[in-house]
């Protein structure tokens, strides 16, 4: 063949790609249509798709799983769920790629720090319409229920909740001389604790914080809210972190990092390097929540009995955690009042699919975990926390003193534009781990001008 | 076609087109196959990326284009400039250490007499390992702490390093975890070269009276000139674009001092959920790469090399 004939081959196939690339970009989504309203039967037929079944990996939980889909669907003739598995439930690589080949599930599953991100770039349905078919909605948590709101109109639904705690090593305690039962409730108690562990020997380490990967400014915010501080301003649209507030969280990490060495010399934390070194054992304290202990127990090694969760130091705020579910976009009306009903029915009623406390515990699950706070000190609530204690598998004490302080606790949400946020502070925790002459007024004030452009284009 | 058939001396006898195309059916086919691979995983993707550099998406609802907004707010990023720095930085560092070591790593396996097997072996180790485990087996080395890198310079009673927390040497960490992960293939390309360089251009420069230097220098390199200028821009296109390093090493700290372009290209789509940004970081990379190949060629074949 002749160059040029190959060109034209070569050029074709080019265009060829490209048509199919426009058509897919440009394709209207089918939830155009089904928005509007379908005039479908009640009792019609409808399937839908529902991600997070526990993998096969995890046989107990996922019978349990498929167990409350059977009995459901013998509830509700008429609805199908096609159970999707995966784990983890979310990675942000897949999150988008699904999305963007048609392939996430009708109701998806979500970490709440992906939930405001999700609902600005408007790829979750708004569910406002269908909402009051839940009835356990009326005694939820509103600032749990805010997670998924914007303004008025509802994203989602939570299915875990928790406020952000202090995750400690009893074994530890014991050692260094400290009291397990009486977790530290200042930061100069960490402080002093930290120290004390850190005297253990070399390689134990008395306090972990993260620094990279975004994960050290989800920390700091964390921190900057149990002292009352806030990200942004009320409005949205600067930052508000330095401040005295601020520069408190960095000034507290200065001193346990390079006065009282007591947080090792290894730093660039992210997530599973911290579970790691609670899972060995040779970590004392980080900012965490039950979820934390789990995670420990489940994957890194760690014993329930080894550890517990206190109250996040002198704090009146938390950023809130947990998951939750949301519907795609292109999900049809019918599917989802379909999936509220399963919603309602796996993770939203009091002894029933994740609250059947009993048959967790009859299938050998850990129980007793404070991960669920959705209805605070209603009757629901109540019941559950009961029920809970009633077959609790897990030491409960262990984590007595993380629900009283939760109980005092006032949900706050991440701020907008998360995640950008969370890259800029991390250059400030960053620096204060691993600088010893780093200046905190000059770190902060940096910070604060990159939060203002990035905030200043998102308004 | 018309033009080609109208050429007279060039006119073909009727049927001489079908009886070529039944001839190299085979390879045609084959040529089939190939092109469509590249048009869907490697054409399609560019012209994809190339188009999302320009959009606001959300993967639900069509892209709406935004001009050069993408570009605007990836340049205005505080993180684009230190990613820009220490990608050229990394890059540069990864010649100077990444390119030289294996060269006279496989020089010295191609002098060796005895085990060269098993040494090539030994050295092409590395690059069988998933990435993931050679950089955890890192992390475990570069540990301020425990770390075998600061053991091993304690017993030289030399002062340990905090080798990825801080910001004077996180990036040369990077580049020696590249460079060792990545070893094996350079050598074995080299040494392939070098094993195809005549034995008597050596055993006359021996009778000469050339040492060891004067051989490389005045043999080696010449003879291996063409494989080292295209190992080159391998290395230079392969390093710009590094990734893996500092996304399982540092993320990007501390401070910025490794965050690279490929990184924070993944950040923005990923994280900040802007693929349009990840996608304006994605051409000018490409752009970048492009420009400086077809200098690079250029010079090479003005050279006549």
């Amino acid at each position: 063949m002749k160059p040029r004939n190959l060109a034209i081959l070569l050029s074709a196939g080019l265009a060829l790609a490209a048509a199919g690339c426009g058509s897919g970009a440009g394709s209207t989504p089918d939830a155009t249509k089904s928005s509007q309203g379908s005039a479908a039967p009640a009792n019609a037929p409808v399937s839908i798709s529902v991600g997070c079944q526990p993998p096969k990996s995890n046989p107990k939980e996922r019978s349990e799983w498929d167990a409350d889909v059977a009995s459901f669907q013998k509830l509700h003739p008429n609805i199908t769920i096609v159970s999707k598995d995966a784990f983890p439930c979310i990675v942000p690589e897949t999150f988008q790629a699904k999305l963007a080949g048609g392939e996430m599930e009708d109701m998806f599953y979500v970490y709440y720090t992906d939930v405001r991100k999700i609902i600005a770039s408007g790829q979750a349905a708004d569910i406002s319409p269908y909402i009051n078919s839940v009835t356990t909605l009326k005694d939820m948590r509103p600032d749990v229920l805010s997670i998924f709101k914007d303004g008025d109109k509802v994203y989602g639904l939570p299915r875990t909740n928790y406020s952000t705690g202090l995750v400690y090593n009893r074994k530890l305690f014991t050692q260094a001389g400290l009291n397990p039962d009486a977790p530290p409730t200042t930061w100069a108690d960490v402080q002093a604790a930290a120290k004390k562990i850190a005297a253990l020997g070399p390689g134990y380490v008395g306090y972990g914080e993260y620094s990279a990967g975004n994960t050290g400014g989800w920390h700091f915010t964390s921190a900057l809210y149990g002292r009352g501080g806030s990200m942004v301003s009320d409005d949205g649209k600067t930052a508000a972190f330095n401040s005295p507030e601020g520069k408190a969280v960095l000034e507290n990490l200065k001193t346990m990092r390079w006065t009282d060495n007591s947080m090792g010399t290894k730093q660039l934390h992210r997530w599973e390097d911290l579970m790691r070194m609670m899972g060995s054992g040779k970590l004392g304290m980080m900012i965490g929540a039950p979820d934390v202990v789990q995670a420990v127990n489940n994957d890194f090694k760690g014993k329930f009995d080894d550890y517990g969760v206190a109250g996040l130091p002198e704090a009146k705020f938390s950023l809130s955690g947990g998951d939750g579910y949301m519907f795609n976009p292109k999900a049809s009306p019918e599917q989802i009042k379909a999936g509220l009903l399963w919603l309602e029915y796996r993770f939203l009623t009091p002894a029933q699919g994740q609250f059947n406390y009993e048959r967790a515990k009859a299938d050998g699950l850990p129980v007793g975990l404070p991960t669920t706070d959705l209805y605070g000190t209603t009757a629901p609530g109540v019941k559950m926390n009961d029920t809970r204690k009633q077959f609790a598998t897990v030491p409960v004490e262990h984590f007595q003193s993380y629900v009283d302080a939760a109980a005092n606790v006032q949900f706050k949400l991440e701020p907008p534009k998360a995640q950008e946020l969370y890259a800029i502070l991390d250059t400030a925790m960053s620096a204060v781990l691993t600088r010893q002459d780093a200046n905190i007024d000059q770190l902060l004030s940096d910070a604060e001008k990159k939060a203002n452009n990035v905030l200043a284009k998102s308004s | 076609m018309t033009t080609m058939t109208a050429r007279g001396p060039q006119r073909r006898a009727p049927g001489a087109v079908r009886r070529g195309l039944r001839r190299n059916l085979t390879a045609y086919g084959f040529l089939c196959g190939a092109l469509i691979c590249f048009a869907f995983f490697s054409w399609y993707p560019m012209v994809r990326e190339f188009l999302l550099s320009f959009q606001k998406t959300n993967f639900v609802g069509p892209p709406e284009y935004v001009g050069l907004d993408n570009f605007q707010t990836v340049i205005e990023d505080s993180a684009f400039a230190p990613a820009w720095i220490n990608t050229a930085m990394f890059s540069g560092l990864a010649l100077i250490v990444g390119y030289a070591v294996p060269f006279v790593a496989a020089i010295v396996l191609n002098e060796l007499r005895h085990a060269r097997a098993y040494l090539r072996f030994v050295v092409y180790l590395p690059v069988m390992l998933p990435p993931a485990v050679a950089v955890l087996l890192f992390k475990w080395f570069y540990d301020p702490g425990a770390g075998l890198f600061n053991q091993i310079l304690g017993l030289a009673h030399l002062p340990a390093l905090s080798w990825l927390d801080s910001t004077s040497t996180a990036l040369i960490s990077l580049v020696i975890v590249s460079t060792w992960m990545n070893l094996g293939t350079g050598t074995l390309i080299y040494l392939a070269a070098l094993q195809s360089i005549p034995s008597e251009l050596y055993e006359a420069a021996e009778l000469d009276g050339a040492g060891l230097f004067k051989r490389v220098w005045h043999v080696t390199i010449p003879q291996t000139k063409l494989i080292l200028l295209v190992m080159l821009l391998l290395q230079i296109v392969a390093t710009m674009q590094v990734f893996i390093e500092p996304y399982l090493l540092t993320g990007g700290g501390p401070e910025n001092a490794t965050v690279t372009v490929a990184y924070l290209m993944y950040q923005y789509a990923f994280s900040f959920g802007n693929f349009g940004g990840g996608g304006a970081l994605g051409l000018m990379l490409m752009l970048v790469l492009m420009v400086f190949s077809a200098v690079y060629l250029r010079v090479s074949r003005d050279n006549q090399i």
